[in-house]
């Protein structure tokens, strides 16, 4: 059977993984690749590296980290930030990461999905959403979320964007619940599961994670197939061995 | 140790040198029948579709040089799905090195395809492949089509339905999960094949 997936999710900027607070203030965590194998040695199932400068900076992802992951890392990572089209995505890929996701530039232009599903097979595009609930109830996304002074609301409907993602060729759904994240009191169990009963790929939930138990409700409430989460792993908070085992208590399929 | 990786056009085969390299073995990349001479392994990972992966080899000149090989092969995920007959995805014929046929994951409810993270492999007949691989033990799949479980499986895994998730004939072997992202288990397996010596 299928376990659950448990994925930090790591920034990068200038080949080092920094921490920042309300994306500013960045500190310097450590090295990139002694990272990412202490997470591989907890037993994450898999990587997110976020690059947070490429977009805001207008560049591609630095492929010199990635190759350098790769040569070291021995379990599944996704890379994320500034990648724009199909020669971008193939030199993160050729460098070595097994999935690129891509944010805003899918929505500017929902080709891109299509072009990349038949450059490199969908199981290599993950599409991520950043998403608010409106005054009027509804769910909307976000874009350009890597700068909260250059954040847009385009108006399109989470639920719409989910289906039509899905239908040009998104391998897997990552959904930010921007109204939960950061804050630790939980995921948007709500919107996951309105999500969920859309996806028919594997979704991941981001945004919120504060407790195991928050782990817990999102793989039993909303039948996620991953949860990502980055701080409450970077400050120790949470302990992916314990996590794992609190999970499998309850009956929810892991990786031990 | 010598290893030949055959570039089918898939994104991972950077990956499987790195995982080669980590062993101690030396991989180089091959992208036609000159390049496999004095390979004593040959790899074929491959990710994306099948008819595109076939019409590689054939443009590369690596299909009668690959049936004919006299080394051991090991086919990773696609790679896996082309030693076989014949697939459903794009009604494609495959190498043939195996009997059997390759078709598209049914899922279902809770059952979503493509088939992706971490299942667990369960042995159904003994090969040194398996070495130091516990039943149950957990590697990394992502796929739409698997191969029928025959009888050259040697381990299969379940998504709603049982599909191989590794095989041997002879001296060929495939793995329909990507070992060089499956952590120790992973290496392990890679680490067998290079010490497997079929007759």
């Amino acid at each position: 059977m299928l376990s659950r997936r448990i994925i930090p999710c790591l920034d990068v900027r200038d080949g080092r993984v920094v921490k920042g607070v309300r994306f500013r203030d960045h500190v310097d965590m450590g090295g990139i690749e002694d990272l990412a194998l202490r997470y591989r040695d907890a037993g994450a199932d898999e990587l997110v590296f976020y690059d947070i400068g490429a977009s805001p900076e207008g560049r591609s992802v630095d492929r010199d980290w990635v190759d350098r992951v790769a040569r070291v890392l021995d379990i599944p990572f996704c890379v994320a930030g500034g990648i724009r089209s199909v020669e971008e995505a193939r030199a993160v890929l050729r460098a070595g990461a097994d999935k690129i996701s891509i944010n805003t530039p899918a929505l500017e232009r929902p080709e891109l999905i299509s072009e990349l599903a038949d450059a490199f097979g969908v199981q290599c595009v993950v599409v991520g959403i950043d998403s608010l609930r409106e005054a009027d109830g509804q769910w909307r996304v976000r874009t350009h979320t890597g700068r909260p002074d250059a954040m847009r609301a385009p108006g399109r409907r989470t639920l719409d964007w989910v289906a039509e993602a899905q239908r040009l060729g998104a391998g897997e759904i990552v959904l930010n619940c921007m109204g939960s994240d950061g804050v630790r009191g939980g995921y948007d169990i709500a919107q996951l599961k309105a999500v969920r009963a859309l996806c028919a790929v594997p979704l991941v939930a981001s945004g919120g994670a504060g407790t195991m138990a928050h782990f817990a409700e999102a793989f039993i409430d909303a039948d996620v197939d991953a949860a990502l989460a980055a701080s409450v792993f970077h400050s120790g908070a949470i302990a992916i061995p314990e996590l794992k085992q609190t999970l499998r208590g309850q009956g929810i399929k892991v990786r031990l | 140790m010598d290893v030949a990786v055959i570039d089918a056009g898939g994104a991972n085969f950077g990956s499987v040198c790195h995982a080669l390299q980590r062993l101690g073995a030396r991989p180089r990349i091959v992208r036609d029948a000159e390049g496999l001479a004095g390979a004593a392994r040959v790899l074929l990972p491959g990710v994306g579709a099948a008819g595109e992966g076939m019409r590689r080899l054939q443009a590369q000149g690596l299909v009668a040089p690959l049936r004919a090989l006299r080394v051991p092969l090991l086919g990773i995920c696609l790679g896996m799905q082309l030693l076989f007959e014949a697939s459903e995805e794009g009604a494609v014929d495959g190498l043939g090195l195996l009997p059997g046929r390759v078709r598209r994951l049914a899922g279902g409810p809770g059952l979503r395809v493509p088939h992706m993270g971490w299942n667990t492999l369960d042995p159904v007949s003994a090969s040194p492949l398996l070495d130091g691989i516990a039943a149950g033990a957990a590697a990394y799949f992502v796929h739409g089509y698997a191969a029928e479980v025959t009888e050259d499986c040697v381990a299969a895994c379940s998504h709603g339905e049982r599909f191989a998730a590794l095989v041997q004939r002879g001296k060929v072997a495939g793995a329909q999960f990507h070992p060089e992202r499956s952590a120790a288990v992973g290496a392990r397996l890679l680490d067998n094949f290079l010490q497997w010596n079929p007759t």
